[in-house]
Formats: C-alpha cells, structure tokens, sequence
C-alpha cells in the first residue's frame, strides 16, 4: 500500500466520484452556516425550486453581526440592515428545516467555536462553511475549509462539492515553547516564516512535539490561521486529546457507535513515510511571543524586536508594501514593539475565544487594573457555553475588576460588523487573525497578538513581553 | 451564470500585492442579502476619501485620486492587472460579485488566493495567472490606451503590438465559463453516484448518519 498523508486519506474516504476533466466531486459530512454568505444561497434554492439534499447535515448560527452587549441582546439589534441579515438567517432554517442556534439560545456562538463544542465537527469529517476560518476544524484530522456563497447553495443542493486535490504540506514544530508563548505566537511565527501566500495551493498538516502538546483549542488557533498563511485547511492528526475532547459532546456518537468511531479515528494520521509536497520545520525553542507590526499577519516581529525598515528589503514590491503598512500603520522603522502604546485591547474571534484563552489571560490580569490611556478593553468569549464556563471559573470578576468589559458571544471588533469597532487611527492589541486595514473599523489599526500578550498591553498600556509580567508575578505560567 | 468567450478593453493596473477581500469590499457592504449592487462600494476605503455606509449614493463622494481606478483614462477598465496574491483573506463571494458588479470581467496576476479564484469561476469573472516576468512586463506596458484583448476559447492574451500571451486555465472551468453553466445542475446529474457514496459511507462510518 501507498503511504498516504492524513489529507490523502480524508480525500479518499470522501470522494464521490471523479468528473470527466480529473476534478472530484467530494462528499461533505458537516456544513456550518452563518447569517453572513448563506442569504444569497438559500434565495438560490428558492428560485431554482430545490431543497437540501440532507438536512441534518447543517448546523446554522448567527455570530458576526450578533451585538455583545446585553442590554443591545435584549431590545434587539439597532442597525436594520444587520437585524435584517440575522432574521433571514431564521426565516431561512425555519423554512428548509435546518437546525439553528439562534440569538436568544444558550448555545448561541462564533460559528468555529460551537461546531467543535458541540461535537458537530468530529474527526474524519469533512466540514465546510462559508468562512474562510473554516480551517480551524482541521484540528480535530477533519478536512475542514472556507467556501463562498455559490458552494453554499451547491453543498445545499448537493451534500458536495467539485473539488481538485490540494498538495500537501508538512510544518513540522518541534521541541518546546517557552512558558507564555502560546498557539497563537507558534502559527504567527509560521506565517511570519512561509507568508500569507506560502500555503496557496496546499493543505497544511501542523506536526511535531511543539504542536502536539497543545491542547485542542491551541490547535484549533493554529489551524484557524491556516487560511492566513493561505492555505484553504489546516490539519492535525488525531491523538488522545482530540478523542478525550470530542468524548460527551451533545452531536458525538455513544456506547458502541463512539467505540466504532475511535477506532476509525485512531487511523487518522500521517503514514510514517508518506510524501509531502514541501516540508518547512520551524525550532519551537527559539518562537517568542509574537506581536505583528503592519496590515499583513506576515508582518510579524518578536516582541523584544524593532519595526523592521523597508530600506533593508531588496524585492520592490514587498518594500512598498511594508512603507505603506508602516504609513497606515503610524509606526516608523526601528520603533521597539515595546514602546508602541495601544488604545483598545480585543480579547476574543475564532483564533482566540475559547475557555482556555480566556484563562490565559485572566491568570495575566488577576489583581491588576488596565492602564488609564486604554479606553476600552473587551472581553468577547466565542459562545454562551465558553461564558457561561468563565463564570463558573470566575473569570467574569477578574476581568471584571481590571476593568475589561465582560460581553455577549459573537465576532465582534474581529470584523466590526456589529457595533464594536475602532474609530479612524486608534491602535488595537487583538487576538483575532487579521490585520488589514479598515478590518476593525475605518482607519483601525490593527497589532494580532496572544490572548496573554494582548492582556498584558491591557495592563501596561503598550506591549510587553509577557514572559517578564509573568516572572515579575512569582513565575506563574 | 453569464459566459464568458472574449473581451477587449483598457486595462487597469493595480500595483499592489495582497490585496485582501477586506480590501476590496469592506464589512459593512456585507450586511446585504443580495447578489448586486456592490459595484459601487469596490475598493471603498481606497476609492474615496470619505467614509462608506450602504445605501450611499456614490455619485457625489469625492474620489482618492491616487487610487488607480480613479484616473479618467482607467474608469472603462474591463480587465484589472494585480499582483501576487490577490483576494486573500475572507471566503466573501462579494469580492467577486463587486468586481463584477463594477464591470471587470477579466483579473490578470501572478497569483490569487485559494478560496477567491475558485469564486471567480461561479459569477464569469475570468483570473488568468501568468508568469510574474510577464506580470512585470504588462505592468510596465500598461497606461493610459493600453488595450488587452482576452479570448478564452483561444486561451489568449493579444498586446496592443500585436504579441500574443497564452494562459493555462483548467478544461471544466473554461467550459463551464464558455457556456455559463450551472454547476449545481451538472453535479446532479451524478445523483445516484451520491446516493451510493452514502450508503457504501454508513455502513463504514454510521455515527456520521445517525443525525
């Protein structure tokens, strides 16, 4: 037998048939929908008069335009334009039968943090959505990948999609990270190495010590910003974590069928020799805490570097890509990322809200308060369950008493589609996954960060590198 | 879908690399629940100097001129010259339906981001990937009355001198854009092969049908 890579098997196990031309057409066991790029889909089927091809195969949620404060939950969203778009997406699921978490269910969350939660995205599966962070879901060795509006219709219709094979791709992170360099510092280092177009045309299998030692939501936040180093998936193979984590949720499978499912989850790995297109490794020894600079998650730069000068940059087009992030960006070349002070810190998206990001940073924040020239810090966790458990934890009155603002689930200042947003020119420590311009709002200015890094700004007003805070605090991790 | 078999038209060029779908249409533009009307708001935060909300009446807000597009002699532009890696980011098929909607029936890089190049091919805009030297080349050619003519059956590029580009583009994707077909239609035409998938699937990985 041919050794196959994880992604080799997954499109195998998954393939319909191939078409005349060499292209495939490619089973789809899970597809998550939002309120954002399904309207244009279901009005698709409704002209066309068809209805979807297996129901339960979707599971809808409304996160980007959802507002997060409750008052705002309660009288319902003030923008027409946003209400209209979330009561389309009920309207939808009412009238195809599909399954929906709607504003008011406790369950209610960012689209990539309840799949998982609920056990709706489940190893071996292939899970699409029309969100490019699809990938995330690659964490627990599914083939998970972001689609636009016109495969959402078709993955209604079809339960599939025309697919062409992808080459693979190893990144291999071995050895370990330092006590607070985090999954976010690992990808950010990743993507600062490959660039935002070193995946293109790639599915990426994450490996090595330093990737295995993290806990499925680190590697969850790995697989998210796949799509920022420009491949469509992400993966990771399947290992006891991923099966402790998925065991119990509300959509896994019980008693006989979970011991057949484990089984067939236990194959879902590499070959020992399988081939790989292109193998990058990276030394987990030497990642520190990450903090990007410009309007590219490939701008990146350790937190004890400088702004680095586009003069030192020989290829033309990249240097007049780095003076015009620095220029939007209002930094000059040679700053300290520790001297670069910050207006608003957004603690949440889905690269960075689960229950475990949420710890991180409380554990940097408890007993502190946020520095006075920060005006805003929010706490935004990715569901009502991931909130509900922070309470539990008493994560909400850390935050709370530092003076973070604790917040409904949603998308949030990640995409500033709601009401949370930066205004023109202010700076903001975030731990979501894109740094482009305008993306937190008109003229925002974006730094991508850990959800530790991003509370230590918090407290300090201007990034620093958390490893001290930490050491100053008895040497907690 | 509207075919796609030939233009000709000024080309604008865009000289910047990684030019995300944020960029090209803004969040807000997003709340829509249609298909049309983002001609308008392409490349928002670059095109104009205020700030855009939908629903504007784009007519009266005044125009960033250092924004290619904006200059006269690009503003009939059909093809878009770009570079490496453009439409990265968000999976938003807005991005496609804004170019179109403005009037770009061809893009013309070095490189395009996964996700966009494949939402390119469901609404007739037609990417064509070439070589950066030639990328760099055309970019150097292009001002103002520079003309490309693209013909798609012919999987050609023709310069204003007379030169003549070929580009690689997948067979079902150029049939597909030729005839402007409907993708869903064609793939149920193997409904019984789905049909056996599934359930040659559920006795292999039942837990995936018992929803």
């Amino acid at each position: 037998m041919v050794p196959k890579t994880l992604y080799d098997k997954l499109w195998d196990d998954h393939l319909v048939c191939y078409l005349a031309d060499g292209s495939a057409l490619l089973y789809i066991d899970r597809h998550l929908v939002h309120e954002v790029t399904s309207p244009q889909a279901f009005e698709g089927l409704r002209l066309a008069r068809r209805q979807p091809w297996r129901r339960s195969a979707n599971l809808a949620v409304a996160d980007h335009n959802v507002p997060t404060t409750e008052t705002d939950r309660k009288s319902g969203i003030a923008d027409p334009i946003s209400r209209l778009q979330v009561e389309t997406l009920d309207i939808n699921c009412a009238e195809f039968g599909i399954t929906e978490f709607d504003m008011s269910d406790p369950r209610q969350g960012i689209v990539h943090v309840i799949g998982p939660e609920q056990g709706a995205t489940l190893p071996g599966m292939t899970v699409v959505c029309g969100d490019s962070h699809t990938s995330t879901h690659g964490a627990f060795g599914a083939l998970a990948f972001g689609i636009g509006t016109s495969e959402v219709e078709h993955v209604l219709a079809t339960q599939c999609l025309v697919q062409k094979k992808s080459h693979n791709m190893l990144i291999r992170v071995d050895g370990e990270v330092d006590a607070g360099v985090t999954a976010k510092d690992i990808v950010l280092a990743i993507i600062g190495s490959i660039g935002t177009a070193g995946g293109s045309g790639y599915a990426i299998e994450f490996a090595g010590t330093a990737i295995t030692a993290q806990s499925m939501e680190g590697r969850m936040t790995i697989c998210n910003m796949a799509i920022e180093a420009g491949a469509r998936a992400g993966l990771i193979g399947v290992d006891d974590v991923t099966i402790d984590y998925t065991e119990g949720r509300p959509f896994a499978p019980e008693g006989e069928r979970w011991e057949q499912a484990v089984a067939a989850w236990k194959q879902l790995r590499s070959d020992d020799d399988a081939h790989f297109d292109k193998v990058v490794t990276l030394d987990a020894a030497t990642i520190k805490p990450q903090v990007t600079w410009g309007t590219s998650p490939e701008m990146t730069a350790a937190v004890d570097q400088v702004v680095p000068d586009p003069a030192d940059e020989p290829d033309p087009i990249k240097k007049a890509g780095m003076e015009r992030a620095l220029r939007y960006m209002g930094l000059r070349p040679g700053t300290a990322i520790t001297d670069i002070a910050v207006d608003k810190v957004f603690i949440g998206s889905c690269t960075n809200s689960r229950i475990e990001d949420l710890r991180a940073a409380a554990q940097v924040v408890r007993g502190k308060s946020i520095a006075d020239a920060v005006k805003l810090a929010l706490v935004v966790p990715g569901s009502g369950l991931v909130k509900r458990q922070a309470e539990r934890e008493g994560l909400d009155k850390i935050f709370i008493a530092a003076g973070f603002e604790w917040r409904e689930p949603g998308c949030s200042m990640c995409l500033a589609m709601n009401a949370d947003r930066l205004e023109e020119g202010e700076r903001c420590a975030s731990t979501s996954n894109r740094n482009f311009e305008g993306r937190q709002g008109y003229g925002s200015r974006t730094h991508l960060v850990s959800p530790a890094m991003a509370a230590a700004a918090a407290i300090a007003g201007r990034f620093v590198d958390v490893r001290s805070m930490q050491a100053d605090a008895g040497g907690c991790r | 879908m509207e075919a796609f078999k030939k233009t000709s038209s000024v080309v604008a060029p865009l000289d910047r690399a990684n030019v995300d779908t944020d960029a090209i249409i803004p969040k807000q533009f997003l709340k829509s629940i249609r298909r049309t009307g983002f001609g308008p708001y392409l490349f928002d935060e670059w095109r104009y100097l205020d700030r855009g909300e939908p629903g504007m009446d784009c007519s009266t807000r005044p125009l960033n001129p250092d924004l290619v597009l904006n200059q006269p002699c690009y503003r009939d532009a059909r093809i878009l010259l770009t570079r490496e890696n453009f439409g990265c980011g968000s999976s938003r098929e807005h991005a496609p339906w804004a170019l179109v909607d403005y009037g770009f029936r061809v893009l013309i890089g070095p490189s395009f981001a996964d996700i966009f190049y494949n939402n390119c091919f469901k609404n007739g805009l037609l990417p064509i990937v070439l070589d950066s030297a030639v990328v760099d080349r055309l970019f150097e050619e292009a001002s103002d009355g520079y003309r490309l003519t693209v013909d798609l059956d012919a999987q050609t590029i023709t310069t204003p001198s007379g030169d003549v580009v070929d580009f690689a583009i997948d067979a079902s994707r150029k049939h597909r854009l030729l005839n402007g077909l409907d993708e869903i239609d064609l793939t149920l035409q193997h409904a019984d092969d789905i049909r056996a998938y599934e359930k040659r699937r559920a006795q292999a990985a039942p837990w995936l049908f018992d929803g």
